[in-house]
């Protein structure tokens, strides 16, 4: 039945999300990007709340919860409102757990899901873009060549999270065509990390250029073994994501240049009660709610297992193209406050700018 | 929990409606655009006889608004020809008594087909719906109305059958403002109701829009909606108002409803007739590789999504009866601009092939223009959604 109320289970989960966003990753956020460091007690905290075991069975250590893409949505979307920076790096060890669990084979489960039951935080990552103009997901320049009983890879990699603490990564690479997950540790010959990259925004999350060079893994490392894993899922999952993202951020800019418009004086009336202003911030609010729902509708679908790929393309390019107009409308509402950092507004339109290009960075 | 899946019934009604629409809609389409103020009798008599099966009630919730998206799919002109209590019965909804439902509304499930009117708007106010002059005095047992109404959808439908309905807002103090605005029902026939004119329209044509005079037309007393009293409460506001505001919580979703349902229709077409050139909308491949063409349909699509979406939230939330006056508006303004926007690009992309009257598509972007207009423009609905994200006030926010 057609319902847009999110189960009480849901609700709690969201306002605790929530309120780590508001009491905790608020008062960190502006050092986060300025000094380029998220301060390890709030990831702690963080990873204690569960955001990427809560859905490892029990069988390989984990509380056992429901793996749920509307469940994940509605967190992500918190985390971000909190933060993009802090939200990406807090959910990254899902972007190697939750393909394992979905898609995994029972030694892949066996060894991995363990790891990341532990009470301390867990960094594992993914790596899917490409360092080029013309990037394609579904058309790799990275390349995993079959040798025998093994896999060798070779190729290069940007925009990967936290890939110098990181103990296991999912590498997705060309295979005969497709666009398949390997997993690749820490320490295996030829898998290089390099320098940390420097991006216009969410400088506070630690993103890596990452090589191959004939890096040779075993055969059984490819993700869901000899059938190997559904990708699409996997971009889809990310689409949603992200769309959860977007709505966050563009929410936490709707909020705050609301709240400015209203205290701003100019010709002797709050600029909130001139219609240019006023409007901008109707239109804000009714593609954050257009977006909001849209995700849970692709989320929805992910979740009863259906192929979600039009309702999630669908909606990555309309949360890419809405938060974008929304930071950007909040800059301009606040002026030339919003041109300095002492306000938040352009630190969200830097992170905004980055959702089209975030591919493969965020799952639920 | 959240949940897009329709219920079994509510895919059942979606089907009957689309069979509707596709069977006895679409081919009479053209027929009734080109021929204005021609009653489409057949599909009155057949739209009434199944509404009262059951079948194709429009109530104000989710399933409705599944209907109507249906039916304006096969057109909506056409759409605003099918018998029923209407925006009239609406406002009777809102803020009659248990009585005035019944004495009303009773006779609409049974006889011959019948409508039910608002009058609101007049030559001199639109939007501004507190700026009415039409006025009602009350002499002993009834009330005296005078004044002119114009843009009243099946105005002339309402007014002239026997049974039909209209309800006329007017003030019972020009001094009060808001506080003297009240809404009146008249009766089909009632001496001194009458129509003036037909309007000619752009679009949904086969919808009649009137033009209804009153002079000196006299109502028993208890045909009055809500409180006769002239009374300001804290706030200013009244009950009166609020009526009329509160209606339009109700019928705000169900117009964005009939919306979606002509951007749909548009959209089918583009991609019907692209497929036929062998031509596929690729979904989630990366932006440099769309082609011009998939991104406009892309985001005809994405709007389309938007808008459903925004609109089934609204009717969802008056199901639950939760307040909805912003999410109302905010289905309302994104229905009415996304679907104009829909059904221009419709024409622009299919060419020759748009802007010939041998196809209906045309005819879309006409009839998609007046859900940006009426039930509160798409500027009124954003004020509405501005006011509320800054919980500011009419006065705060002119």
């Amino acid at each position: 039945m057609i319902s847009f109320s999110p189960t009480e289970e849901q609700r709690m989960i969201v306002s605790m999300a929530k309120q780590f966003a508001s009491d905790e990753v608020r008062k960190v956020y502006r050092q986060c990007d300025e000094t380029g460091e998220i301060p390890s007690s709030l990831i702690d905290t963080a990873w204690k709340m569960g955001f990427t075991s809560s859905s490892i069975p029990e069988e390989y250590g984990g509380p056992g919860g429901e793996h749920s893409a509307v469940t994940g949505s509605l967190i992500a979307e918190e985390l971000a409102w909190g933060d993009l920076s802090v939200a990406m790096h807090i959910l990254c060890p899902s972007l190697f757990v939750h393909p394992i669990l979905e898609m995994g084979t029972q030694a892949q489960k066996d060894k991995y899901l363990p790891m990341f039951c532990d009470a301390t935080f867990k960094p594992g990552t993914a790596a899917l873009i490409e360092p080029r103009f013309g990037f394609d997901p579904y058309s790799l320049s990275t390349v995993a060549q079959s040798d025998s009983n093994q896999y060798i890879l070779n190729g290069g990699k940007c925009y990967v999270p936290l890939a110098a603490d990181a103990d296991v990564f999912l590498v997705f690479a060309n295979t005969g065509g497709a666009s398949q997950g390997f997993i690749i540790e820490k320490g295996t010959k030829g898998l290089e990390v390099g320098e940390r990259e420097k991006n216009m925004g969410i400088k506070g999350l630690a993103t890596y250029e990452v090589s191959l060079r004939n890096c040779r893994i075993p055969r059984e490392n490819r993700l869901g073994g000899t059938e190997g894993c559904y990708f699409k899922c996997i971009m889809n999952r990310s689409r949603v994501a992200l769309s959860a993202m977007a709505v966050g951020v563009a929410k936490a800019a709707l909020e705050y240049s609301r709240d400015y418009a209203k205290e701003r004086v100019a010709f002797g009336e709050p600029i909130a009660s001139r219609q240019a202003i006023a409007f901008m911030l109707a239109e804000m609010a009714i593609e954050i709610d257009a977006t909001r729902l849209m995700t849970w509708e692709a989320a929805w679908k992910l979740d009863r297992k259906e192929d979600a790929t039009r309702e999630a393309s669908l909606v990555k390019a309309y949360a890419d193209d809405m938060v974008l107009m929304a930071t950007d409308r909040a800059v301009q509402i606040l002026g030339g406050h919003g041109y300095v950092r002492e306000h938040p507004v352009e630190l969200w339109l830097r992170n905004a700018r980055g959702f089209v290009t975030f591919d493969g960075m965020a799952t639920v | 929990m959240i949940d897009f899946e329709p219920t079994p019934e509510q895919q059942e009604a979606m089907r009957i409606a689309h069979d509707f629409a596709k069977e006895l809609f679409r081919p009479v389409a053209r027929y009734y655009d080109e021929h204005e103020h021609e009653n489409p009798q057949e599909l009155i008599d057949r739209t009434w006889g199944e509404r009262n099966k059951g079948t194709l009630a429009l109530g104000l919730d989710v399933t409705a608004s599944l209907r109507i998206e249906e039916l304006c799919w096969g057109d909506a002109g056409l759409f605003l020809c099918v018998p029923g209590p209407g925006l009239g019965g609406a406002a009777i909804f809102a803020s009659g008594t248990k009585e005035q439902l019944q004495r009303f509304l009773g006779g609409f499930n049974e006889g011959e087909p019948k409508w039910g009117a608002m009058a609101m708007t007049e030559p001199g106010c639109g939007s501004d719906t507190s700026a009415i002059s039409a006025t009602a005095v009350r002499d002993g047992d009834e009330w005296v109305l005078n004044g002119e109404k114009i843009f009243v959808t099946w105005g002339k439908r309402a007014a002239e059958t026997p049974g039909a309905l209209v309800v006329v807002w007017a003030t019972v103090d020009k001094s009060a403002g808001r506080a003297g605005m009240k809404s009146f029902v008249v009766p089909a026939g009632t001496p001194g109701m009458r129509v003036e004119k037909l309007e000619k329209k752009l679009g949904i044509r086969a919808s009649d829009t009137a033009t209804l005079i009153f002079d000196n037309c006299r109502i028993p007393f208890q045909n009055i909606l809500g409180n006769p009293e002239v009374k300001k409460t804290d706030k200013g506001e009244t009950k009166g108002f609020k009526g009329a505001m509160a209606t339009f919580d109700a019928t705000r979703p169900i117009v964005a409803a009939m919306a979606i349902g002509v951007g749909r229709a548009a959209l089918d077409f583009v991609k019907e007739t692209l497929e036929k050139e062998g031509i596929t909308i690729r979904y989630g491949i990366p932006k440099h590789k769309l082609t011009s063409l998939e991104r406009d349909v892309l985001e005809m699509e994405a709007n389309y999504k938007a808008a459903r979406l925004l609109t089934l939230r609204a009717l969802w939330m008056m199901s639950q009866l939760q307040p909805n006056n912003l999410e109302a508006s905010m289905a309302k303004a994104k229905a009415g601009l996304a679907v104009t926007k829909i059904t221009q690009k419709a024409v622009e992309i299919m060419g020759p092939l748009g802007y010939s009257r041998k196809n209906l598509l045309e005819k879309w972007m006409r009839d998609a223009k007046i859900n940006d207009i009426f039930e509160g423009t798409g500027q009124i609905n954003m004020l509405i959604v501005a006011r509320r994200v800054l919980d500011y006030s009419r006065d705060q926010l002119k």
